[in-house]
């Protein structure tokens, strides 16, 4: 029937044009909320740069303490994996990347005969670790969107719960770093034990500084810090990774609505040739008829001609 | 009169709360009151919950409810580092009212309930802090 291929041409075009609506939507949005999320990033940068000065100065002061966040094991048996990924798709290769990491390190990991301990951010984690299997000890869904401090206390405080309890030994932090909005990369870095006071005081500007006064002395305010500061890290791993996704999410977005443009112009030519192609036949078909009509008439006439000839 | 004023400067992991001159600063730690003039010396103290009272160059006097953290005096400036902290104007009295009175109802089922403790001392450290600046 002419015309049927132009109409099935006709509706998918329709429908790869509402999709390219959305994809453009999600990518407006990701652009603004990628925006957003190194806001947050910069604003939370103050805070911790202040919580590095204060440890560089105790480290000054020559404060020393056992405290259980800066003890390593001597043995590791179990390694927790603190891994943070995001609760919607649509996002790339963003969650995939993370997940994969997570999977390679714990693989080798007991390959040596370590155990593993899951602490789970994100629902794509918690799906996928399900579905094969893995016994996961924690998860957090709801936070890794647009996490708050609230969130990075919550998940600070089992995370560092586990390690004192010597339920895990060591605590790898894997999530997608964010270096500019074209790079993001997935980083594997130590969380818990905490590297030693004078490696983080290193890593800050070392600057000659007075001889400090403690209240109440330099381990007491020590002991209130540390917890402090892995919140603090977690936070900025958070906002990392909350950036990153906004930025993965864009970037698949806008690929997603560039196929869609061509597309349709795939289509839209398709569907004009089709049309052409039924207009064509339909021509033939009336043209055909005309002739057939024609013919048949003047076979008609043709013997009364030929009797008035004679 | 250069040395009569100093920085101080209010963080939060999410914001910047705080920031300006002063010529005071006065907080509680762990071993009691304690204020900031220009000069002090070099000095870092974990905080108990309680209001933060700023006296400004002009004058005027800002108090900040500080639920925890630290303050570290260093170079003629004061950085108070909070993860829960909230300017006058930003506390809704009502609330931090309905909040006290839910914590001491708790408290006086469960005299031993350290999230209802914690809950009370924040709703009386905000409810003063508005009183003082009201005054």
């Amino acid at each position: 029937m002419p015309g049927s291929q132009e109409r099935i041409l006709r509706r998918r075009i329709t429908s790869v044009q509402s999709t390219k609506k959305i994809t453009r939507a999600m990518e407006l949005i990701a652009a603004t909320r990628v925006a957003k999320a190194q806001r947050r990033a910069q604003e939370a940068r103050p805070y911790a740069e202040r919580i590095t000065n204060v440890i560089e100065d105790l480290a000054a002061a020559g404060a020393q303490v056992d405290h259980p966040l800066l003890e390593a094991s001597e043995q590791t048996r179990r390694v927790g994996y603190l891994v943070i990924t995001s609760d919607r798709g649509l996002a790339g290769p963003y969650n995939s990347s993370v997940i994969r990491a997570a999977e390679k390190e714990i693989t080798t990991r007991r390959a040596k005969g370590m155990d593993y301990s899951l602490i789970l951010i994100g629902r794509k984690a918690a799906d996928y670790f399900r579905f094969r299997n893995y016994s996961i000890d924690h998860s957090f869904t709801g936070i890794s969107d647009t996490p708050n401090y609230e969130d990075a206390r919550k998940v600070a405080n089992v995370v560092a719960e586990e390690f004192i309890s010597r339920h895990v030994d060591e605590v790898l932090l894997i999530y997608m770093e964010f270096i500019s909005l074209g790079t993001q990369r997935v980083a594997v870095r130590r969380f818990l034990p905490l590297i030693d006071m004078s490696t983080i005081a290193a890593s800050g500007q070392a600057e000659t500084r007075a001889a400090f006064e403690f209240e109440p002395t330099p381990e007491g305010v020590l002991e209130a810090l540390l917890p402090r500061y892995v919140e603090s890290r977690l936070f900025s791993a958070l906002l990392d990774a909350a950036a990153s996704e906004h930025a993965n999410r864009q970037r698949a977005m806008k690929a997603a609505t560039d196929n869609a443009e061509d597309l349709i112009t795939t289509l839209t030519r398709q569907m004009n040739r089709a049309r052409q192609d039924a207009i064509t036949t339909e021509i033939m078909e009336i043209v055909g008829g005309a002739e057939a009509l024609r013919e048949a008439s003047s076979s008609q006439e043709e013997p009364s001609s030929a009797t008035s000839k004679i | 009169m250069a040395t009569e004023t100093m920085k101080i400067e209010m963080v939060s992991p999410e914001r910047n709360i705080f920031s300006g001159e002063a010529s005071m600063l006065v907080a509680r730690t762990s071993d009691g009151d304690i204020a900031f003039e220009p000069g002090h010396i070099p000095f870092v103290g974990v905080l108990q919950p309680k209001q933060v009272k700023v006296i400004l160059t002009d004058g005027s006097i800002q108090y900040v409810a500080v639920h925890s953290g630290f303050v570290e005096v260093c170079n003629n400036e004061v950085s108070i580092l909070s993860d829960r902290a909230e300017l006058a104007s930003e506390i809704d009295a009502s609330r931090a009212e309905a909040a006290r009175d839910r914590a001491q109802q708790a408290l006086s089922a469960d005299p031993d309930d350290e999230a209802a403790t914690a809950a009370l001392s924040r709703a009386e450290t905000r409810l003063e802090v508005i009183s003082l600046a009201n005054q």
